[in-house]
């Protein structure tokens, strides 16, 4: 008779947080152009190649083609000054912005989630240094801690590991990608103090709580305690405020690379390639709409994502 | 509370040397100086300019040096400018980014409010998705292309505002409209989340059940507490808008102390570079400080000891 009942399966935080992302409309529109960007991105390049033969930093070795054409069935979104194809410039562009959205708000969620948790959970003298400690590089203007690490770790100086990954993702002596690499990681260490004061607020409510203190009594360790117990309760916020880090990333991007800093060539970035549109803007304006407005629609759609997650993991917001 | 103001206002004196010295170690941090980029110098010259900036003493005594200089409110002159000193070179070019920005701000605050209070009254209507999602593309256009789109639109096309350039009163419509979009939008969205919580809270719910008109329901009791997030948004933003916005200022060829800082950092002007940190830190922690004081303006509910 037992088996006539109706089964009830438990709902879990993040079950039930799926569920009600599911229902905004926005932002399941923006879940699917993102996956429509990142294949776009992923495999866009390989395509063009094999159909066309062009690629981001194919020059046409006829003269009278290297200057910039408006968009043609050929070329959908036009050419450069160099005559390359932007199709192509925007789709490799795009790897860079988002690899820079991803590892660096990757980076910045490591530092700022452990130096957070530390500091609220030890409290006290350490905790009021630890912050006032956030408080003073939040009054430095980062473009100064960029530039500064930039310039000391640049050219010979690279950490090893950091060189060590750009020879695994692209090949040895690829000097230009492991710059790359450290402008992700620099970007990355100036954007970790927001999400350091988030989760030092998570977790002062938390840790009085009864389950830290029962993992307390039965001899959990305080980095037991801060990484087993603490922050996976603190998830929440981290997440919502990690989907808000993301465009704001790839925005100081786009600002270091209009002002020059950022991404250099021969890669590009949406940034880098807008930068180059502004100039042009008169004369050849789609140098500027296509790398623009894709970026504008990716920013779009991860602030909203953002927005929907946090609606989403936020129980009080259920009511509406 | 007259105490809890003074105890803070000493605390960013100290903040504000930590800030300058920790600017410093990072300059000096980096590799090369201000003369190494230039073109080679004879050796002569070179320890020359050395002994007269003291660059031939160790560093802790050249710490010491400027410590004492900067404690005095003196950052000497700028590398770049020579003959000029810092101070100078700070006042000015900061009337440049305070007129643009304090405009910039308010235009902010104004759009931002009216929007986001409107928008969460008529909560998932088209009069809430509409300034929303126009706030949102707000957040996702970076203002460097917001500035030229302005730019080609209004002065090239419709010949309205002149497209660059310091001059009148109907060249600061674009740099201002620029700068203030990005604010404008965060504002209209922190207004609408204040509202809504406020609205649902128990003290309006009594001020209806009183029988007071939406109107006052809305000016008197729920706007105080709704704008409350805004307001410890606009600190560092007003500071961060006096302090002018680097981008505006060099789409607009405009005269500002972004532009200078920028500047200053590519050069390694050290002297220049440290005068606008710790003014910029100062006026930050001010800003901060207007914003904590004011809350308890705001929201009875909150106490200084």
């Amino acid at each position: 008779m037992a088996d006539s009942y109706e089964k009830v399966a438990g709902q879990s935080l993040w079950g039930d947080a799926w569920k009600r992302l599911k229902r905004n409309k926005l932002a399941v529109a923006s879940m699917c152009f993102l996956g429509i960007l990142i294949v776009a991105v992923l495999v866009g390049p390989s395509i063009i190649y094999w159909t066309t033969g062009f690629t981001y930093d194919l020059t046409p070795a006829e003269k009278e083609m290297v200057r910039s054409f408006p968009p043609s069935l050929q070329h959908p979104m036009g050419t450069d000054d160099q005559g390359r194809d932007m199709l192509a410039r925007v789709l490799q562009g795009g790897r860079i912005s988002l690899m820079v959205g991803i590892i660096s708000t990757f980076v910045s969620l490591i530092v700022g989630v452990s130096y957070g948790a530390i500091a609220g959970y030890l409290g006290g003298k350490i905790d009021n240094v630890m912050m006032r400690i956030v408080d003073v590089i939040y009054a430095i203007p980062y473009i100064l801690i960029v530039i500064v690490l930039l310039s000391v770790f640049g050219g010979p100086n690279t950490p090893h590991w950091i060189q060590w990954l750009s020879t695994t993702v692209g090949g040895a002596g690829n000097q230009g990608l492991s710059q790359l690499f450290l402008l992700f990681f620099a970007l990355g260490l100036v954007s970790w103090l927001t999400m350091a004061r988030v989760v030092r607020g998570q977790i002062l409510s938390l840790k009085n709580q009864e389950f830290v203190m029962a993992a307390r009594a039965t001899g959990v360790g305080t980095f037991g305690i801060v990484f087993r117990h603490l922050i996976p309760n603190a998830l929440g916020p981290v997440v919502v405020y990690a989907t808000l880090t993301v465009p704001s990333v790839m925005l100081t991007e786009a600002f270091l690379s209009f002002l020059g800093l950022g991404v250099q060539a021969p890669y590009a970035s949406w940034g880098s390639l807008a930068d180059i549109g502004i100039k042009n803007l008169a004369i050849f304006p789609w140098q500027l709409v296509f790398p623009g407005v894709t970026m504008a629609l990716t920013l779009f759609s991860l602030n909203f994502l953002g927005d929907g997650i946090r609606d989403a993991l936020d129980p009080q917001t259920r009511k509406f | 509370m007259l105490r809890f103001i003074l105890r803070r206002l000493l605390i960013i004196i100290p903040m504000a040397l930590l800030v300058v010295t920790l600017t410093w170690g990072l300059i000096r941090l980096a590799p090369g100086n201000f003369y190494s980029g230039e073109k080679k110098l004879p050796a002569a010259v070179e320890a020359a300019i050395r002994k007269k900036y003291g660059l031939d003493e160790p560093w802790y005594k050249q710490y010491g040096m400027m410590m004492a200089n900067v404690v005095r409110g003196d950052f000497g002159d700028s590398l770049k400018y020579p003959g000029q000193s810092v101070n100078e070179i700070i006042r000015r070019h900061l009337p440049y980014s305070a007129t643009i920005g304090i405009l910039a701000y308010f235009l902010a605050l104004f759009v931002g409010m009216l929007a986001g209070t409107y928008a969460a009254l008529k909560q998932n209507s088209v009069f809430d998705f509409g300034p929303m999602a126009l706030a949102m593309l707000g957040l996702s256009i970076p203002n460097f292309v917001i500035a030229p789109v302005l730019v080609i639109l209004f002065a090239f096309w419709l010949y309205v505002f002149p497209p660059a350039r310091w001059g009148g009163a109907s060249s600061l419509v674009l740099p201002v409209v620029t700068l203030a979009a990005v604010y404008a939008a965060y504002i209209a969205r922190l207004t609408r989340a204040g509202m809504l919580e406020v609205l649902r809270s128990d003290f309006v719910r009594t001020a209806r059940a009183k029988g007071l008109d939406d109107r006052t329901v809305l000016f008197r009791h729920a706007f105080r507490g709704g704008i409350l997030p805004v307001v410890s948004f606009t600190g560092p933003a007003l500071a961060a808008l006096l302090a002018g916005t680097v981008v505006v200022e060099k789409v607009f060829a405009l005269p500002g102390l972004g532009d200078i800082f920028i500047k200053a950092v590519l050069n390694r002007d050290e002297p220049l570079v440290l005068g606008i940190v710790a003014f910029l830190s100062i006026l930050i922690m001010v800003f901060n400080l207007i914003v904590d004081v004011s809350y308890g303006f705001l929201d009875p509910r909150i106490r200084y000891e």
